[in-house]
């Protein structure tokens, strides 16, 4: 008898008189909480049947591109379903997937090979058996061996995008000759006071002032210098963005001039008509995307769904939405028109002219360097 | 079991779900947090457990903290004088309107159907670079380029304004409905001007409702993070930011939870001590 019918039933004998009202709702109270007790044993003891895949993702068009390329051909070819969620930032989605029970979350965008290594520390990773992901062969190597060697004997995400953070600015007060002479130093040039703009990421913050101050952010020597450019920066800054539709829109409204700014959504601004340059500076800060599986998952057919997010028409339809070049190497597959034409994009599929961060320096001066930015941000 | 007994029992038992509601979704929570502030956060990321005062002596010594809780609660203050200078004279001009008072508490309320984050978006429609105000300001020729209003101390106490004033106009309006109204033409008949009877008669008896929304608009400002965020500069942050910061971005939840729980005993001792002195009664009237 299911659940269902036992309710019936006691609603019918409620209604015949049998039951009184206070046994009648302390049944339902208790079958109530039978059922919320039972629920996290029953979510385990399904798993082995799986009927749902959940994706967390940055919404938008990107989204929506892998609905219609991705998700909706793998409920039909599987039947199970996916539902996928946001994230407005990798940090807080972490938070999230740290305090919720295994195998509530899937599969998630995530950033860096920072964000990979940080998940690795958390022990949430699951070991992907690639041989289930045919179109693995079409990535790029470059991309897939900065996340073996965070895991050298396995992968638990899969490249997918890649961009990077360089210098965005308005055209009507920054001329493109300037912008090249000047590079990271733009940020801290008091000509531009009350007009700079600025993502409130640490990381982004430290990278900068490395380059301010003519060092390898993948080594840096004199982080008081660093630190005393971030202050520099923040004084003559006029807000710190913390969203690219913030980024957009301060540069959009004139409100900043020149900013660091995310490859893929200037490349969305320009192609709304806006009169913005884009400039990676020597040294500029590269990063690359990954579909990442949690542990908890069910692991096959989390490689199933990944097998249809990395297919060339699912990727390349992606990366024009998202503005970023696809993890598909270019020599081995027909990447179309537009996908050449993105800031950051690589024909080699070597990626020799973008740096990434290394993710053990960064990783290993997280909690202090983030813990102080915070503290350099207001005044210290 | 004799009826005495029966009857004391009768209010525990009604009680019951409330009280059991108020452990289990408040309480519990709050004693989590607890333990995991005496917790500390390992290099890799990963809470180290075990009893460490570390995190309690970083908040409690640390200039940083202190200078970030001094500014929280200066702000609070400012915003709560701003808005009962603003809010008494819109509460007492519904209380004391006719006919159409409901139609004014229905504009009061009003604010509350939209997303708190969108009223705090909006101010950057009106007072940024091309908002409304310097649209306007420019295509009168009154200026030639943009004012910068935006991004500061002062548009965070603005949106900070934006979103308690209905909470201080309620209360004080509540406050002011129950004073009889005969009180100020007794003043009056004895010789008082209507200034003088509002300023020894009305103010008076109005003032449990001031300090409850007083109350009100200063714990809710000091709890706020989205302003700052949505309106501040880099510098312009309250203590709220840094408990997100703490542990959404560092990552350090056992030090989220020490400020966290600083930021509520300081809070707690502010409503502790209004209760004793003005009683948590007019605080209730004003919410209800």
């Amino acid at each position: 008898m299911d659940n269902s019918t036992r309710y019936d039933r006691l609603l019918e004998r409620y209604r015949n008189g049998d039951l009184n009202r206070r046994t009648f709702l302390g049944l339902i109270g208790a079958a109530g909480a039978a059922y919320g007790l039972q629920t996290p044993f029953a979510r385990q003891a399904r798993a082995q049947s799986v009927s749902q895949v959940r994706f967390d993702g940055w919404g938008g068009v990107v989204s929506e591109a892998f609905r219609q390329h991705a998700f909706d051909p793998y409920t039909a070819a599987t039947g199970i379903n996916v539902v996928d969620g946001t994230f407005s930032g990798g940090d807080e989605y972490l938070a999230q997937v740290r305090s919720s029970q295994e195998g509530e979350y899937n599969i998630a965008h995530l950033s860096g090979v920072f964000d990979y290594a940080r998940y690795v520390n958390f022990g949430l990773t699951v070991e992907l058996n690639t041989a289930n992901i045919p179109n693995m062969e079409l990535v790029m190597d470059a991309l897939t061996a900065a996340y073996r060697r965070v895991t050298p004997e396995y992968l638990s995400a899969v490249p997918y995008n890649y961009g990077t953070t360089g210098l965005a600015y308005n055209r009507k007060y920054i001329s493109d000759e300037e912008m090249k002479e000047k590079g990271a130093s733009i940020l801290i040039d008091e000509a531009y006071k009350g007009k700079i703009g600025g993502w409130s990421d640490w990381r982004t913050r430290i990278w900068y002032g490395a380059l301010q101050t003519g060092q390898d952010p993948n080594a840096i020597a004199d982080m008081e210098a660093v630190w005393d450019a971030i202050r520099s920066h923040r004084d003559l800054a006029l807000k710190y963005w913390g969203s690219g539709a913030e980024l957009m829109s301060l540069l959009a409204e004139e409100e900043i001039y020149v900013t660091e700014g995310w490859s893929g959504r200037i490349a969305a601004m320009q192609a709304e008509g806006h009169d913005i340059g884009y400039y990676d500076p020597p040294n500029g800060f590269g990063w690359q995307e990954c579909l990442f599986v949690i542990k908890g998952s069910p692991v096959e057919a989390c490689e199933e769904l990944l097998n249809f997010m990395l297919a060339p028409e699912t990727s390349i339809a992606v990366a024009e939405g998202q503005m970023y070049p696809p993890a598909l190497d270019g020599t081995k597959v027909d990447l179309g028109a537009t996908i050449p034409t993105l800031p950051a994009y690589d024909p080699t599929g070597t990626l020799d002219a973008l740096t990434f961060a290394d993710p053990a320096y960064w990783n290993g001066n997280e909690a202090e360097w983030s813990e102080t930015f915070s503290r350099v941000q207001r005044g210290f | 079991m004799s009826i005495e007994r029966r009857e004391a029992r009768q209010p525990w038992i009604l009680l019951s779900p409330a009280l059991g509601a108020v452990a289990l979704l408040l309480f519990v929570p709050l004693m989590f947090i607890v333990v995991y502030s005496f917790w500390l956060r390992s290099a890799t990321g990963a809470d180290t457990v075990g009893f460490h005062l570390d995190n309690w002596q970083k908040a409690l010594s640390d200039p940083f903290y202190r200078y970030i809780l001094l500014n929280t609660l200066k702000i609070a203050a400012i915003t709560t004088l701003l808005c009962a200078l603003l809010g008494y004279p819109a509460a007492y001009f519904i209380a004391r309107s006719k006919g159409n008072k409901m139609i004014l508490l229905l504009l009061l309320m009003l604010p509350f159907w939209i997303s708190y984050i969108i009223r705090t978006m909006s101010w950057i429609n009106i007072l940024g670079a091309s908002g409304a105000v310097n649209t306007a300001l420019m295509s009168l020729g009154v200026i030639s380029s943009p004012i910068q209003m935006l991004y500061n101390e002062a548009a965070v106490i603005l949106g900070l304004i934006h979103f308690l004033l209905p909470f201080m106009v309620l209360n004080v309006y509540v406050s002011l409905e129950g004073i009889d109204t005969n009180l100020e033409d007794a003043a009056t008949s004895l010789g008082a001007t209507r200034w003088q009877s509002f300023l020894q008669v009305t103010l008076p008896l109005s003032l449990p409702g001031l300090a409850a929304g007083g109350l009100l608009c200063f714990v809710l400002g000091a709890g706020t993070y989205i302003t700052p965020l949505v309106l501040g500069g880099p510098r312009d942050a309250m203590f709220a930011n840094l408990v997100f910061e703490a542990i959404i971005t560092q990552l350090n939840w056992p030090l989220g939870s020490a400020l966290s729980l600083l930021l509520l005993a300081v809070l707690g001792a502010l409503v502790a001590i209004y209760n004793r002195y003005l009683g948590m009664a007019q605080l209730a009237k004003g919410l209800g």
